[in-house]
Formats: C-alpha cells, structure tokens, sequence
C-alpha cells in the first residue's frame, strides 16, 4: 500500500522485537469470534489515475459547466487563487488543533487575524475561531442567549432560512426551548407588528436573519428596539457574508451568527462551509467554540494561546457551553485569505457589483415577471413570482445549461409560482439576458395557452 | 551538555507581524474586471441600510499576503515534517489525491440546491462512500450529515432518544466511563440526558459488574469508546452490550479509534447499536488547523426511521435523489447535506486503499503503537499493563521525583523535532502521555522518537531545570496562558 512506509523487512524487525510471531497476535484481544476473517466487501485497491477518473467522471454528472442562478444560502464568488496555494501548505493543512501553542503559532496568529477582522465587519467586539457553519452557528446563537437571558422559549423569523430553521428546530427540541415563528410583512421583512405580539416575558430571544431568506434587508434597528424593549436578545444570522461590503451591519444584535462560505469557500455540494459566531465583550463567557487570544511569552515577546477554555468540553464536559470540539479551522483560512486580499476598499466594490448585477437582473425581469418585496431594500437576491410553475421554468433553462432561481413552493407554498434568483460578481449581462428571455418566453406560452384554452371554454359555453 | 536531538536542527525563520500592521491606503490585492451592467447608486438602493466604512479592514498586496501567510505557516508543526503521535487524534498521511479530487471542477462547485438530475455525481459520492462505511463498520444504514465528531455523538444520541421515545419512554440517562473523551458528557447534556459516570476497572476497562449494578430502565445508552482511550480492546464487549440489551438500552460507539479495527473487526458485528466515525482521523482526510471534520453516523435497522434528512434514494427510474419525506426522522442537524467535500476526500483514502491496504493500515498502527510501547516500557510508567492497540498511555509518574511532568516532557520533545503527545488524558491517569503514532510513522522516525523520550527521560535526572524550561528551540517559549485567560485580548485594534 503507497501510503505505508515500511518493507516486509521493517515488519519483521518490529515483530521481533516485540517477541510475536504474526502481527494477528497484537490483535488476539478481540474475541476471536468477532475478528473478520475475511476481506471487506469494497473495491481493489485502486491507482491514484483511477482515482482521479472515478472522480473526474462524478464531476462531469455534476452540473460541471452549467450558469446558476442559485443563491439561498450559498453562493457562488470568484475565489482567489491564492487561497488554494497558500490552504496547501502542509503547515496549515496537516496541523492539528494548536494546542502546543510553541509550535502553532501560524495558526494561531493567523486566527487571531480572521477573529479581528469578523469583528470590524460585523461591529461586534468579539468573534470565535468558527462554528460548523451558518445553521449551527445560528442554533448555537440562540442557545448562548438563553442562556444567559435564563428565559427559554424563542422567536423565529419565517423569513431565516428554512434550513437554519430545521436545524434550530432539532438543536431546540430537547432543551426544552419553545420556538414561536414571526412571518414577514407585504413588503418581505419582518412583521414588525406580529413579533411584538409573539415577545413574551419567556423570550430569551429573537432570531432573524439580514439580507434575510428572500434578499431583503431587515430593519434591525427597528427589530432590535421591540427585542430589547422586553429583555429579550437579539440574534441576527447572516448568510451572504459580501453583503457586508455595502450593507450596514446589525450593529443593534447581541449576538450575530454568520456562514461566512461566499468569503472563498467552494460551494461544495453544501460543505465544508465556516460558521461563526460575535458578539459583545460582556457575553464572551457564555459564546461557545474555539477562541485565540494574545498574551506573552517568558521573554515578553507576542504570542497567541486558545484561551477562555474553561467554557469547552474537554474541560467542562457535561456542563460546557457546547460539545463542539472540532471546527472549521482551514475554511476559516480560507475566509481569511480571501478578507485579506479584498480588503478595506474590495469588499466594497465586490459588494457593489453584486448589488448592481442583482438590481440589472431583478429590472430585466420586472418586466415578464412580477418581483415580490421590490420595494424593500436588498442585496444579491430577489424573488421572481411568474404565472408559469417556476420547477417548470426551469427544466426548460436546464436545456441551455443554466440552472434557475429557487422554486420556493417548497418553502414558502403561499408565495406561489415564486422563485428566489441570486446574481453575484460571476453573473455575466448576457447570461442574465439570456435567462430573462427564455423565462419571458415561457411566460408568452403560457399566457397564449391560457388564452387558447378560455377561448375553448368560452366557445363550448356558447355552445351549451 | 552535547546535545542528543538527532531529528532537527535550528534554521533561520522569518519574523512576521499582524496583516494590519502591514495596511496602508492603496494597497490592493484584488482587481474586478469592468461591471457590464448599469452602475448603482448604493444610497438609493439601500437607504439608511448602506454601509460606508469598512473600519480598520487590511489593505495590502498580493505579494505581501502570500509572504505573510508562508512565513506564519513555517512556524506550524504539521504531519507532513514528521510523527506527530496526538493520541486519540489519528494524526495520519493526508493523501494529496484526495485534496485534487476534492477540487475538480463539478465537485468543488456544485450547488446543494441544483436539481438532482445534474446532482447525480455528489449523489452517487454520497452513496458509495455511505456503502462502504457501512460495510466497514458491519452496521446497517448511515447519515453522512454531521459536521464533526462531537456533531455525531448528538446527532447519535438524538436518534437514541427518539427510539426509546417511539418505545414510549424516552429514558433518562446515559452512562459514560469515567476514560472517556469530553464531548461525550456534553453531547449528552446537549441532547437533555442526564449522564452517570462508570467506573473503570483494574484493567482500564468497564467494569461488567458495575455496569450490571448501574444498568436499569432509566438509562438511553451507554456511550463506549472501543478501543477506549487507554488504547485498550474492551474484552468483555459482549456482555457490556448484553448488559444493555437485556434492559432495553442501546450501545453507542465513539469510534474515535476505529483506526484500530478497520478490516479486523466489525462494531457491528460486537453488539453496537450506534456509533460515529471521525472521516478526519481514520479516514484521513486533514485536519487543517482545528477542521474541518466530519461525523458520519451509522445504526443498526431499528434506528433507521430516526435518521436525519434528506436521505439518498435510488428512485424507481435507477437515478439517485434526496427523501425529505421521512416522519420520524430526528429532523436536520446541519444546513444542506453534510461537509461533502470530507466524504470526498476518504473516499478517495477507501479506493487508494482497497480492502488489503485498510486491513495492512490497521495492522501496521497496531505494530507501531506496541512497538513504541516496547521501545519505553521501564522508561516511562506504563499504568495499565493491559495489551494495547493503536495507542498506548503512559504516565509521568517516574519523572514527577524529579518534579517534571508531562507536559513538561512534551515540550522539551519539540526541542528533539516531534510534536508533543496527547498529555492529561485520559483523565484516569494521573499525568498521561497517550502516544498514537498511526500506521504513516516509519521503522526509522519511531526509533528517533523512542531514542527522544529515553533521552529527556535521561536529561530529566540530569537537569530537570532544563526539561522545565523547555522549549528552548521555538521562536516563543511557553506563553502566559494565565494572563491570557485574565484579560483576554480577543482581537487586534489599532494603538490610538
């Protein structure tokens, strides 16, 4: 086996060593009557080109060269090419957790830079190494607001992402958290009205999410005024980390649960992705996951060390403010390549040109279809409702290789024939008009038929 | 005093500050090509909502990230420079045709939400690896969806509790041996169990007797590390899991160490209910710093209708989808499916291995733990005398005469160019060294590491300041974890 590095001879030698005579003696603890005695029912062992044809071929039955217009939760940005070269280094790809604080010092220090910089985009003051990802940093979110509100029962908004939604639904179940749902305006925000209703003196906290499910910026300040007037929390999920580029951040939360995936992180059939969660100096205690601090060494030089571990398994164990062990350290390298090479003044011009391609594309289909919540401000996202099944739409642009919005009926069954499309830096003009035009085309047949087929009636109710 | 390290020797390291250190106004790094489509005017668009500051947000070129980076990097410790023996941590070879294929083109850049008919590729990923994991571990069903290890054990222990719920009691308690790793406790908690602690044996491992006298109605599962983290076969396995199943209780299996028994013996086949894998450890996909990882779970049949969805269908037109419809499942543990570029990577570890080389892997970190054992028995304290298996645990128990400990003998160990063992744990032995050196370890590296620990064991009665001291060798000696937990500084800020 290639990846083995020992000769028969090496083997031999060791087994001398230890007085064996086969290596099966090392193994005679395990009762022999559960020792498998016969080889593993998988395929030979296989040549690394086989390999890579095995996978070039999943590749190619993979949407491989196909335009989407999908968003909801992740999003397809142009990643640097550095950030592959610099991840590769074995330094960062082969190190584990930094523990021995001597010899990781580039992890550690390049955590410390990817916490500094989720703070200055976020507002918040501090910000942990990484969660899971967006849904789980979300339902962690909340926890640690329960926590430390000590009132258990929480708001949802409708408009979260259906997922992050399951997830906290599934996280909630057994903590003996009651979730209560908040749905959205006519304008595709908040009903500002209904989540005053819903706070109760139970409220630990209100969940939602900006630029929520649908594109649409929540009025924070406003949410976080109804929250706080009841003692509740807030927590403010965001999914489409460029939108801080332009889109002021929910200063206003307590706590922000962020997916911080569109930052350089390969979509990914849906992971890895990199969670992270921020918040206030005061709550830093009671926030779950990993975080790096600053200190000295003997010599009075910088160093970084995981620090605040008395909130983590290994040393709280039952009472720990989360299981989490393992996160998503080498994504979070990635997010922090691709915050580097932006920057300051790029994240702001990324941010406007995703905004400009999603203003072009919603405008251009404004005019064959209607977009729902059009007035309330959005970033990158929109919906798109047509008379035409949007599923239906989009087997007819899967012809052309383009992959559509997000049919929505799933989700959101009283939105109708309704789609959420996602236009990034990557959506070309053309691929936009293209898509606009094969929508309007099916929205023609559409109208015809449905023309074609009341004529019919109305010929058969003349008849009668 | 001549100094013995063999392994490494001191070089040059550049010093680097932090990025912000570096921004000043003007620099970029990043160029967009020319928007075609209408610019916007941001104020209008977004109102009050725009944002126009970006605060102290770097600025700072290509050329400069990259050095940054590189010259952090040099300062790492990693797998690919040498034996990195982290027990309970399976610090294997991460095989580079497994970060190729991760990156090819449809694989990389699939969409969770593209339609299945052009998802047919991750579908079928997801499927032959969820096949082959459950041919591995002889259990009858899988969900690839949890995103780490201790993501598993809770996403395991729902699935329990939603079994006994759907039996009319959802039960109280789990038991957890007093050897076992920190999630496992807190995972329980997470799931609302209560959790009672086990008791170990003389041997290292469950005790059947306490467990028989421990065991009733009100307790889940017991939640079972096997190996356990001395690096021990839990002999008695079929009676701790008759133990369970008399009463109507499960076996969870933390399968931490299931580099141990890969192509030599079947959790399933021993009486285990449940378990996770860590695609991470065992199946060598990198550790990257701290993540990501990834926690399959596999169940025997009863526990089926509890998974979380979706699940991967063969429909009746013999393409792969996506079931959501499931009624009793758990619900989601994670948004989408899963960390999938993970499932890619060991499976890709699986097909370079085939079943000889998976069996030959299990083999050979077996043979180099003993060997390792054999090379410092009388050396160090061996606590258990039982035999072990792909770990072995020693204790400082020798040193401690001289007043050095173990985390005293790992940080001199950097000095001699191996990164340190797991110390402290298990928490049964006072002063553990667990030393998991994985089957990637050479004849020739175990030996300049058993040559290592004999000699800071030497050094030790020779000067023990030195040992304590260490290391002497790193661009920062030991840091002030005190004052860093004190007054912690969470974030750079620029000096006003």
């Amino acid at each position: 086996m290639r990846y083995l590095p020992k000769s028969p001879a090496d083997r031999e030698a060791m087994l001398k060593a230890l007085g064996r005579r086969s290596v099966d003696d090392l193994f005679s603890q395990i009762p022999a009557e559960y020792r498998l005695t016969r080889d593993l029912n998988i395929p030979r062992q296989m040549a690394e080109s086989e390999i890579v044809d095995f996978f070039r071929q999943r590749s190619r039955e993979n949407g491989e060269g196909y335009t989407s217009f999908l968003g909801a939760g992740a999003y397809a940005h142009y990643r640097p090419v550095i950030i592959d070269s610099l991840i590769s280094r074995g330094e960062f790809l082969t190190a584990y957790t930094p523990y021995q604080a001597e010899i990781s010092q580039g992890t550690l220090q390049s955590i410390f830079e990817f916490q500094s910089m989720i703070c200055e985009l976020t507002g918040m003051e501090v910000a942990n190494a990484s969660m899971y990802d967006g849904s789980t940093a979300a339902a962690e979110a909340v926890m640690m607001a329960v926590r430390l509100t000590g009132r258990r029962s929480v708001v949802v908004a409708r408009s979260l992402h259906p997922e992050y939604r399951e997830v906290l639904a599934t996280y909630a179940t057994h903590q003996g958290m009651p979730l209560s749902v908040v749905g959205f305006a006519d304008d595709g925000r908040l009903n500002l009205k209904e989540l005053e209703k819903s706070i109760t003196p139970e409220t630990g906290c209100v969940l939602v999410q900006s630029p929520n499910f649908f594109g649409t910026i929540e009025d924070v300040a406003a949410i976080a005024e109804i929250t706080h007037k009841h003692g509740a929390m807030l927590v403010v999920s965001i999914a489409e980390a460029v939108s801080l580029g332009i889109v002021e951040p929910p200063r206003e939360a307590d706590v922000i649960a962020m997916e911080a995936q569109s930052f350089g992180v390969p979509l990914g059939f849906g992971g890895p992705y990199c969670g992270v969660i921020a918040t206030r100096e005061k709550y830093v205690r009671q926030m779950p996951g990993r975080l790096v601090g600053q200190t000295v060494d003997k010599e009075g030089r910088r160093g970084f060390v995981l620090t605040l571990a008395t909130r983590e398994q290994h040393i709280r164990r039952e009472k720990a403010t989360s299981n989490i062990c393992t996160n998503q350290a080498l994504v979070a390298l990635m997010v922090n390549i691709f915050m580097n090479v932006y920057g300051k003044v790029g994240l702001k011009e990324l941010a406007r040109q995703n905004l400009a391609k999603a203003a072009y594309a919603a405008g251009q289909f404004s005019r064959h279809g209607k977009i729902l919540f059009g007035a309330s401000p959005r970033f990158n996202e929109f919906v798109v409702q047509t008379s035409e099944d949007p599923q239906a739409i989009n087997d007819g642009l899967l012809g052309h290789k383009m992959v559509g919005g997000l049919p929505l009926k799933k989700f959101y069954p009283e939105l109708g024939n309704a789609a959420l499309w996602c236009c990034t830096e990557l959506t070309t003009r053309s691929a936009i008009d293209t898509a606009v035009g094969l929508v309007a085309e099916s929205e023609r047949v559409v109208s015809s038929a449905k023309s074609v087929s009341s004529t019919k009636e109305d010929v058969e109710e003349v008849a009668r | 005093m001549k100094s013995r390290i063999r392994k490494a020797s001191l070089q040059v390291n550049q010093n680097e500050g932090l990025i912000f250190e570096k921004s000043s106004a003007g620099k970029a790094a990043w160029k967009l090509p020319p928007l075609d489509v209408p610019e916007v005017d941001a104020a209008k668009l977004l109102g009050s909502a725009e944002r126009k500051d970006l605060g102290n947000m770097p600025e700072v070129s290509e050329i400069e990230i990259i050095r940054h980076f590189t010259r952090m990097s040099t300062w790492n410790y990693a797998i690919d420079l040498g034996m990195y023996p982290l027990g309970s941590c399976t610090m294997k070879y991460n095989p580079r045709v497994n970060e190729a294929v991760a990156r090819v083109e449809g694989i990389a850049n699939g969409h969770p939400y593209q339609p299945e008919e052009i998802s047919q590729g991750a579908l079928q990923i997801i499927k032959t690896l969820s096949e082959q994991l459950i041919e591995i571990t002889g259990m009858d069903a899988i969900t690839l969806q949890p995103a780490a290890g201790a993501h598993g054990e809770m996403t395991g222990l729902l699935m329990v509790r939603a079994y006994h719920q759907s039996k009319g009691n959802a039960r109280k308690k789990i038991l957890i041996p007093d050897s076992a790793h920190g999630t496992n406790p807190a995972t329980a908690a997470m799931v609302n169990y209560a959790v009672e602690n086990l008791k170990s044996d003389s041997r290292g491992m469950v005790d059947v007797t306490a467990l028989e006298a421990q065991m009733n109605e009100d307790v889940a599962a017991l939640m079972l590390t096997n190996p356990n983290t001395l690096g021990v076969f839990e002999q008695d396995i079929h009676k701790i899991a008759d133990v369970l199943h008399a009463k109507g209780g499960l076996l969870y299996m933390d399968g931490a160490n299931m580099n141990a028994l890969v192509g030599k013996v079947r959790p399933g086949d021993f009486g285990v209910d449940v378990m996770h894998l860590n695609l991470h450890k065992t199946f060598s996909t990198p550790h990257g710093g701290g993540g990501p990882g990834s926690g399959p779970v596999a169940i025997k049949k009863a526990l089926e209708p509890f998974l979380p969805t979706p699940v991967v269908i063969t429909k009746p037109d013999g393409t792969l989808g996506l079931e959501y419809d499931r009624p009793q499942s758990v619900g989601r543990v994670r948004a989408f499916y899963g960390n999938f570029g993970m499932f890619v990577r060991a499976l890709a570890y699986i097909q370079a291995n085939g079943p000889d080389g998976l069996r030959q892997t299990t083999e050979d970190a077996v043979l180099n733990a003993n060997y390792i054992r054999k090379g410092l028995e009388g050396t160090y304290d061996l606590p258990y005398s039982t035999p072990s298996m792909h770990e072995v645990v020693f204790s400082d128990k020798l040193q401690l005469k001289k007043g050095v400990r173990t985390m005293d003998i790992a940080k001199r160990l950097i000095d001699y160019g191996f990164h340190p063992y797991t110390t402290a744990f298990p928490l049964i032995v006072p002063g553990a060294l667990m030393i998991e050196p994985t089957e990637s370890e050479s004849k020739e590296e175990m030996d300049l590491f058993i040559d290592a620990m004999k000699s800071i064991a030497e050094e030790v009665e020779e000067d023990p300041q030195m040992v304590l001291d260490a290391p002497h060798s790193t661009r920062v000696s030991r840091l002030d974890e005190t004052a860093a937990a004190r007054k912690p500084v969470l974030r750079w800020k620029p000096s006003s």
